[in-house]
Order: structure tokens, then C-alpha cells, then sequence
């Protein structure tokens, strides 16, 4: 644009380095105030006489509640996932009593919303309403819980749905890479069937369904979360009045371990004409309950955790390789991995792949210098605090922990644990866990493209 | 303030973080010819340091203090926000000021912007099914003149021709204090927050605003009709576009629109879902709402309403548009009943609720509805004024639309992709 595009425009405008000083020249940073910590939570916690742990928490910041229950739903068949998923959509499609279009009314006229969604670990509902209508939430919880009646109608047509959706999602590079890297990481585990194939959910039947319902569905081993203006002890009081009825006998099935990983050479998976390149890469890392976790939790903030970190201001803010590029843990009951990923254009794929690596062997050899850790630890405090400060973000915490055995306790006594990382804690933890030969993954793309350079490299397997 | 910068400071004892935005009059409709996409490649230049800050800098700074960042750009403007545990206030000020007065502009991180902007749209837009659906696909069926229907994003031949003093003049035009809102919401003090907002933005000198222009075109008198190819799409999708009312000049005309998205699509008991979804079986998806975007009062005039669903390809996507318009005669005369449009407006109330509940969003609404409307105070009205729209008023919106000429947009597989799920190489 110049000058002269229109009378919105000033004309004679300033260049751009007459606009990047001032007189009185750069300034200095202000201090940081004083820290102000978040107060204490007002929260219950109680196992009901079913076996469900329950955890109410006062939150009074707005009249609404929100709510999560984690059922562990893990299972080895390898139609499991189909079943599941099949569950999930249908779950709220009519009980005994009610038909899907009342259960949905029901919910509206409280301002409220009840969803399932599943994966290998957990079937997770979650929900909200306004604070007054918790015990109608409650109630139509507890009549999906006990009586979810999957009709056949309504099942069939959820089916359909359900293997339109799986065909949308398969077309996502994303999600093609997802299947990629787990059978890449855990092979025939159950924990790689995020996403039923789709001739298994046409196989499903309504009643196989139901039995998945009744065998699995269960309170002992669950957690259920609510997070809002209520009081913790009348609000745990009304699910032991409105969920009574849930007791059946059982335990929730916990996901079986994952197989550890070890280091492997990247797979190559062809997408004839990617415009992009999906990079992936995994290993082993710390759960939260090892007492490396704090040192893990901040080299890999410093690796490419948050914005601030080496992988995103090389290969994005230097080289212009991708839009973002992120690591992170992923939990499982039995462990964490760290994930390593990246979308970039089909050219430099191999020269982000090297990036990639070198910026993993860096982390080793060249541990995270004192700035680098005070701005981690910094992060990892003052997010954590922002991320509890609404009433889903409290709620998928609380939630989250309680599928690895933890609970606000761990959330009170974490910012002091970040305080008391060393710089040698980290480096000894970079060292072990992030040198690139304990690497797995895979690379997605265009293979006639980006092949003959990737395999150049080496550590690439593949034609 | 008398450099012109509006203020808005909302305290709140309950929180422990503070947010700050700041709010700019320019969004992608601004933009000239020539330079599509260059409001959004701005909003990155915008990060990338300033007098006092190296490149690199801002983030840091923001993450180092315990704090989140981001920005974004719409129709009507850019907004640019951190969230902040609140001893890192007067930073987050200090951040924001020295951009705000002195961006460092630099060709080589225009070039590296261009670069990283390329790949999200890469991302987004071209490496995905649906990518652009409906946003950037539709304003173009329904509108006629360049700011309203080009792409935001950007073509990438025009995004590589961006130069410095492109960005200059865009700075200078358009980023005048007086052409911005600053908004502080959480954990702070109104007298001891107004001092360090003084302190920091006080001696950005005032510069002339820019004349807004008009965007105003005349409603399609017809429908008009389009279908774009998607090499990545494995179903068929369609969207609806038509023009909403003024939301400055007739608010309970456009809420009343976004209440009838509602009727028609949130939640299973919704009249297209029973229809469409469960009823015919004909649509694996539909919404219906106000906004491009998904929301509601995120832009001036004009705004669209937008219906979109996707369907198999056996199903005629006249079918799904025929059932639309049954759905629409059928509101327009005899209007929601009114049990059902108080179950709509406790959902909406609920979800209002919501976002007040988040600091960021809190802000992020104050910010944009002051700076699109003069009605900062809308965020804590909006939940009454939901509730007090009528049926009559639901059927009047439904009329409205079927009165008007519209967009519809298909989007058609080619199968280019078809089967290529991935296979070792």
C-alpha cells in the first residue's frame, strides 16, 4: 500500500525507521510487582457409597456449575473402539424415560449441555448449567448412567453419522500422522485406537452396545468433578441423593501400560502432493508423580513448551519453516511420553527434521542457561494459575489429575516444587531423556519430494 | 486520554491474574487492493520488537513473567492481548505502550513473517479438507465490493510483494492512539492502574485518525450461486450466507437473528437437527449463527448470517437448501414457540456467563464491543436483552431472511485425495 490508496490513508507517511525511535530512546522493562498467590480452594472430596469419588469445588465467580466425570473405559478387543465410540454419540439419544429431544430440552431450560466424548483411556461426559439447575443435571445424568437405552433408531442413524465423521477426520493430515505415530510408538496397543475403522462401526449392533453400557459404565474407579457457585458439601450431598441409583457392582477398566519406547529411526509415510510435511517425533518422559517431573516439566518448556523456547525461535521466528512447533507431555495411567511436533512446507522438510534434531541434542549438551529456567519456572507458575482461574479450566484439571491418581493437593504443593528446580537437576534430566537417539516417530509427506534428502540425513526409514 | 487512546479498566477483587488488550481500528476490510492478507501479516510484524525490545523480546518477556499472549485479526480489527499473573501488570503496559509507539519494522522480519504467515495459511487453509470453509469461501458469493468479499488471509503472490514501507504507512494510518482502545480488566487498582496507563501511554503523541469508511454494499437482490473445488474433502459441504441487520442501528433485530440460529441448530431439539440430522438423515452436520466466525457482534456492517452443513454425496445439496427454506416459512409465520425460546436464551445466558467466567475472554469482549459498537457495558446486558426478544421477533428474523436475495456456496469433493490415507514410503 502507498500513500495513495484513499483518504483513510496519511499521506507523506513516516519510513519505518524514523517510526521505531523516539526521542527519549528505548526504555527500561518495569519490575515485576509483587506476587499475589490464588487463594484456597473450597473443595470436598468423598468416595459415595458406589465407589465414585466425587470433588466439589466453590467457585463463585459467575451462577453456573460445570461438571466432568471420568469413567476409565479401556479395553483390548479390537473392535473396542468402535463400541466405544458408538456409546459416546449415542449415549444422551434416550433413556427409559426420556427421548433424545426431551433430554436436550431438559438440559436448554437450565441453560445446560451434558456431551460424552471417549478415547483408549477414558470415556469422559462433561456438562454445564446454570447453578440452580444442578439438580436437574444431576438427575439426567443419572438416568443416561442408569438407563441409557440406545434405541435402535436413533442408533442406526448415529451410526451413519459416526462413519461420515471418521471419513472427515481421516482426510486431516493431522489425524493422518496421529495413526502414524502410534503404530509407530505402540504398535497394536489398544491405545492406538483413537479412531474406530469404519467398517467396525457399521458392524456394531444396538444391543452389543447396550452390554458395553452395562459391563463398563461404572461408578467404583470414576471420578466425578463439579466446579461452580455451589456449596462442596450440599452439592456432594445431592449426587449421593441423585446418582444413588448408579452402584452398580465393578470397577472402571484402567488402560493396560504402555510398552516403553526406544529409539528408532524416523518412518517416512507417503502423502502423494502434501503441500506440508507432518514431523513427529516421541519418547519416553516423567509422570508428574516422579520426582524428575518439576526438571522435566521446565527443560521441555524450555525445549518447545511454550513460545519462548529454542524450537519455536529457531525454526519459526529464524527460519520461517513453520507457523508453530510445539513439544508436550502426554499422560497415560501408566506413564508420560514427550511429543515432538511440527507442520512444515514440503521444501525444507528434511532441513526441519535436522533442526528438530539438533535443537534435541542442544538440549542435552548445552543445558538451559539460568534465564532460560527463570523464565520456564516463571511460565509454569503463572500459567498454571491462569489456567484454574474459570470454572472448566478448574474442572479439566481436577479432572485430568484424578485419571493419574492426583488430586489439588499436587496442584497446592506444585509452584513450590518449580521453586526449587536447579539448573544442574535440569541439565542432568535433559541429558537423560531428550538426546535424539531415544527418538522415535515419523515424518508425513510427499516422499517423491522430500525423500531423497530426508534418507541424505539419515535415521529415516523408508525406500 | 488526550492522545486520544479510550481506556477501559475493569477490576475484579475474585481473580489472581490481570489482562490487558489492546484493540485497534483496522481489521482485513481495510485493507487495500493489492495487498490482501496484509492487516493479519501486520498484526505479526507487531511481535516482532519495538524501540525497546529486541525481536524475541515481547514473547519473552510476557511467557517470563508467567503470562500468555496472543492476537488475532478480524473484519473491523486487530487485537492484540496477555494474560498475566497481576504483579506483571505494569510490564504487560509497558509492552503494549512501546509497541503501540514505536514498532521496529525491519525487512528481515517482514520477509521471516511472510514466511511463517505462508505456512498458516498452508496450515489452515490449503492443506486440510474444508480449509477457508466458510470464511474466506463465502464473502465473495455474497458480496460485491473488495473489502467485503477478498480473502483475509491473503494470496501469496500479494503477501510476498508486502514491502516496509507497505507496513509504514499501515502503521502510521492506521495505528494512531486515537484509532485504539487499552483494556485492563482482573486483579487491579482503578487509581494506581490509571497512573501506570498514564505513565506509559501518555506520551505516545497523538496522530490523525484515519476517516472510517463505509463498507456498506446493497442487499443481493437474488440468490447467487458458487461451487469451489476441495482436492481434500471427502463430502460434499454447502453454506448459506445472507446479511444481517445493523447491529449499531437495530441491536434486537440482530440478537433476534442470532436466537434463531439457535432455533434452527443448537442442540439436538433444534428444528434443522431434528429435521436434517435425525429426521431426513440427509446432513451429517449443520450450524446455523451470526458471524463468519461462529460468533455473534465480532463486526460492523454488514455482517453475514451463515447456515453450513455437510452431507453425503448421494444427498442433492438442493435437498438440504429446500429443507432450509421449509424450516425458515415455517419460523416466519408461526414463530418459535415460547418455552422453546426460553430454553434458547437460558443456553445463551449459560454461555455469556461463560465467558465473563475468563479473565481473557472478559476483556477480549469489553475491548471489541467498545471499539464496534460504543458499548463496552453490552457484555453484562446482553443475557437480559437475549431474554426479552420475542417469538414475534424470532419469526420476523426468519422472514427477513427468506425476504432477501443470499449466497450459496458448495463446496465439491474431486476425490483428488481419495484413498490416500497415508502409505509407507
Amino acid at each position: 500500500m502507498s500513500a495513495a490508496t484513499g483518504s483513510s490513508t496519511v499521506r507523506g507517511h513516516r519510513d519505518a525507521a524514523t517510526i521505531g525511535r523516539t526521542p527519549a530512546g528505548p526504555r527500561e522493562l518495569p519490575p515485576l510487582g509483587r506476587a499475589r498467590t490464588a487463594g484456597e480452594l473450597e473443595l470436598v472430596e468423598r468416595t459415595v457409597s458406589s465407589g465414585l469419588r466425587v470433588v466439589a469445588v466453590a467457585r463463585r465467580t459467575v451462577p453456573t456449575v460445570e461438571l466432568r466425570l471420568r469413567i476409565p473405559f479401556a479395553g483390548e478387543e479390537r473392535t473396542r473402539a468402535a463400541r466405544a465410540e458408538l456409546l459416546a454419540s449415542s449415549l444422551l439419544s434416550g433413556t427409559a424415560t426420556r427421548d433424545r429431544v426431551r433430554i436436550d430440552d431438559e438440559l436448554a431450560a437450565i441453560g445446560g449441555d451434558i456431551g460424552a466424548g471417549v478415547d483408549p483411556e477414558r470415556l469422559l461426559i462433561s456438562g454445564s448449567a446454570l447453578a440452580a439447575g444442578l439438580p436437574t443435571l444431576l438427575e439426567v445424568l443419572a438416568d443416561v448412567l442408569t438407563s441409557a437405552a440406545y434405541p435402535d433408531g436413533e442408533f442406526a442413524r448415529e451410526r451413519e453419522r459416526l462413519v461420515e465423521r471418521i471419513l472427515v477426520a481421516r482426510s486431516q493430515p493431522r489425524m493422518v500422522a496421529r495413526e502414524a505415530l502410534q503404530r509407530r510408538r505402540y504398535g497394536d496397543h489398544p491405545a492406538t485406537r483413537e479412531l474406530p475403522e469404519s467398517d467396525d462401526v457399521s458392524a456394531v449392533s444396538p444391543s452389543e452396545v447396550r452390554a458395553l453400557h452395562a459391563a463398563a459404565v461404572l461408578p467404583a474407579g470414576s471420578t466425578l468433578v463439579l466446579v461452580g457457585d455451589v456449596d462442596p458439601e450440599k452439592a456432594i450431598a445431592l449426587v449421593e441423593e441423585i446418582l444413588g441409583a448408579w452402584s452398580p457392582p465393578g470397577t472402571a477398566t484402567e488402560m493396560p501400560p504402555l510398552p516403553s519406547l526406544t529409539g528408532r529411526d524416523l518412518l517416512l509415510v507417503h502423502r502423494p502432493g502434501a503441500v506440508q510435511s507432518q514431523l513427529r517425533f516421541s519418547a519416553d518422559a516423567v509422570p508428574r508423580t516422579d520426582p524428575d517431573y518439576p526438571a522435566y516439566q521446565l527443560a521441555n518448556l524450555v525445549l518447545g513448551g511454550y513460545f519462548s523456547s529454542r524450537l519455536v525461535e529457531n525454526l519459526r521466528e529464524d527460519k520461517g519453516y513453520t507457523y508453530s512447533a510445539h513439544s508436550m507431555l502426554e499422560f497415560s495411567p501408566s506413564g508420560a511420553a514427550l511429543l515432538v511436533e511440527t507442520d512444515v512446507t514440503t521444501e525444507v522438510t528434511a532441513a526441519a527434521v535436522l533442526e528438530t534434531r539438533y535443537e534435541l541434542a542442544r538440549l542435552s549438551a548445552v543445558p538451559p542457561t539460568e534465564a532460560e529456567l527463570e523464565s520456564a519456572r516463571n511460565y509454569a507458575v503463572g500459567s498454571l494459575l491462569i489456567s484454574l482461574d474459570s470454572q472448566p479450566g478448574l474442572a479439566a484439571t481436577l479432572c485430568a489429575l484424578s485419571g493419574v491418581g492426583l488430586d489439588a493437593h499436587w496442584l497446592r504443593g506444585h509452584p513450590a516444587r518449580l521453586a526449587e528446580v536447579t539448573t544442574e537437576q535440569v541439565a542432568q534430566v535433559a541429558q537423560r531423556y531428550f538426546t535424539p537417539t531415544v527418538f522415535t516417530g515419523v515424518v508425513v509427506g510427499d516422499a517423491d519430494v522430500t525423500g531423497a534428502r530426508l534418507r541424505a540425513l539419515g535415521g529415516i526409514e523408508g525406500p | 486520554m488526550p492522545n486520544g487512546l479510550r481506556v477501559l479498566l475493569a477490576p475484579d477483587p475474585s481473580t489472581p491474574v490481570v489482562a490487558v488488550a489492546v484493540h485497534v481500528d483496522v481489521g482485513f476490510r481495510s485493507e487495500p487492493e493489492g495487498r490482501t492478507g496484509f492487516a493479519h501479516l501486520f498484526e505479526h510484524l507487531m511481535f516482532q520488537g519495538s524501540e525497546s525490545l529486541e525481536k524475541l523480546a515481547h514473547f519473552r518477556h510476557v511467557q517470563g513473567s508467567g503470562g500468555v499472549f496472543n492476537g488475532s485479526t478480524h473484519p473491523d480489527y486487530t487485537d492484540y492481548f496477555e494474560v498475566l499473573p497481576s504483579a506483571a501488570l505494569e510490564r504487560a503496559l509497558f509492552l503494549e505502550a512501546d509497541r503501540l509507539r514505536a514498532p521496529m519494522l525491519t525487512e528481515e522480519n517482514l520477509r521471516n513473517q511472510v514466511d511463517v504467515v505462508k505456512e498458516e495459511i498452508r496450515l489452515n487453509v490449503l492443506s486440510r479438507p474444508y480449509g477457508g470453509f466458510p470464511w474466506i469461501l463465502l464473502p465473495p458469493v455474497l458480496y460485491d465490493t473488495f473489502a467485503n468479499a477478498h480473502n483475509g488471509y491473503g494470496d501469496f503472490s500479494e503477501l510476498e510483494q508486502a514491502s516496509l514501507d507497505d507496513a509504514a504507512s499501515f502503521f502510521d494510518s492506521y495505528y494512531a492512539p486515537g484509532n485504539a482502545i487499552l483494556t485492563v480488566a482482573g486483579d487491579i487498582d482503578v487509581d494506581e492502574t490509571a497512573r501506570l496507563v498514564e505513565k506509559h501511554f501518555g506520551d505516545i503523541p497523538a496522530r490523525p485518525t484515519p476517516a472510517r469508511p463505509s463498507f456498506a454494499e446493497p442487499l443481493p437482490t437474488s440468490e447467487r450461486r458458487r461451487s469451489v473445488p476441495d482436492a481434500h474433502a471427502p463430502m460434499p459441504a454447502l453454506a448459506l450466507g445472507y446479511r444481517l441487520p445493523d447491529p449499531s442501528a437495530e441491536l434486537d433485530s440482530y440478537l433476534a437473528h442470532a436466537l434463531l440460529g439457535s432455533v434452527l441448530t443448537d442442540g439436538e431439539a433444534a428444528r434443522l437437527q431434528q429435521r436434517l440430522v435425525y429426521g431426513d438423515g440427509i446432513v451429517t452436520d449443520v450450524s446455523a449463527g451470526c458471524g463468519l466466525f461462529g460468533s455473534p457482534l465480532d463486526s460492523r456492517d454488514p455482517d453475514t448470517f451463515t447456515v453450513t452443513a455437510v452431507h453425503p454425496a448421494n444427498v442433492d445439496a438442493d435437498r438440504v437448501i429446500t429443507a432450509v427454506d421449509e424450516e425458515l416459512d415455517r419460523l416466519a409465520a408461526d414463530g418459535p414457540d415460547s418455552a422453546e425460546l426460553s430454553r434458547i436464551s437460558a443456553r445463551w445466558a449459560s454461555s455469556l456467563y461463560h465467558e465473563h467466567d475468563r479473565v481473557m475472554s472478559r476483556t477480549l469482549a469489553l475491548g471489541s464491543r467498545e471499539l464496534l459498537y460504543d458499548r463496552a457495558e453490552l457484555a453484562a446486558e446482553l443475557p437480559g436483552k437475549l431474554a426479552l426478544i420475542t417469538p414475534a421477533q424470532v419469526a420476523e428474523a426468519a422472514g427477513r431472511l427468506r425476504g432477501q436475495g443470499r449466497a450459496v456456496l458448495v463446496v465439491e469433493p474431486t476425490g483428488a485425495d481419495a484413498g490416500s490415507e497415508g502409505e509407507q514410503a
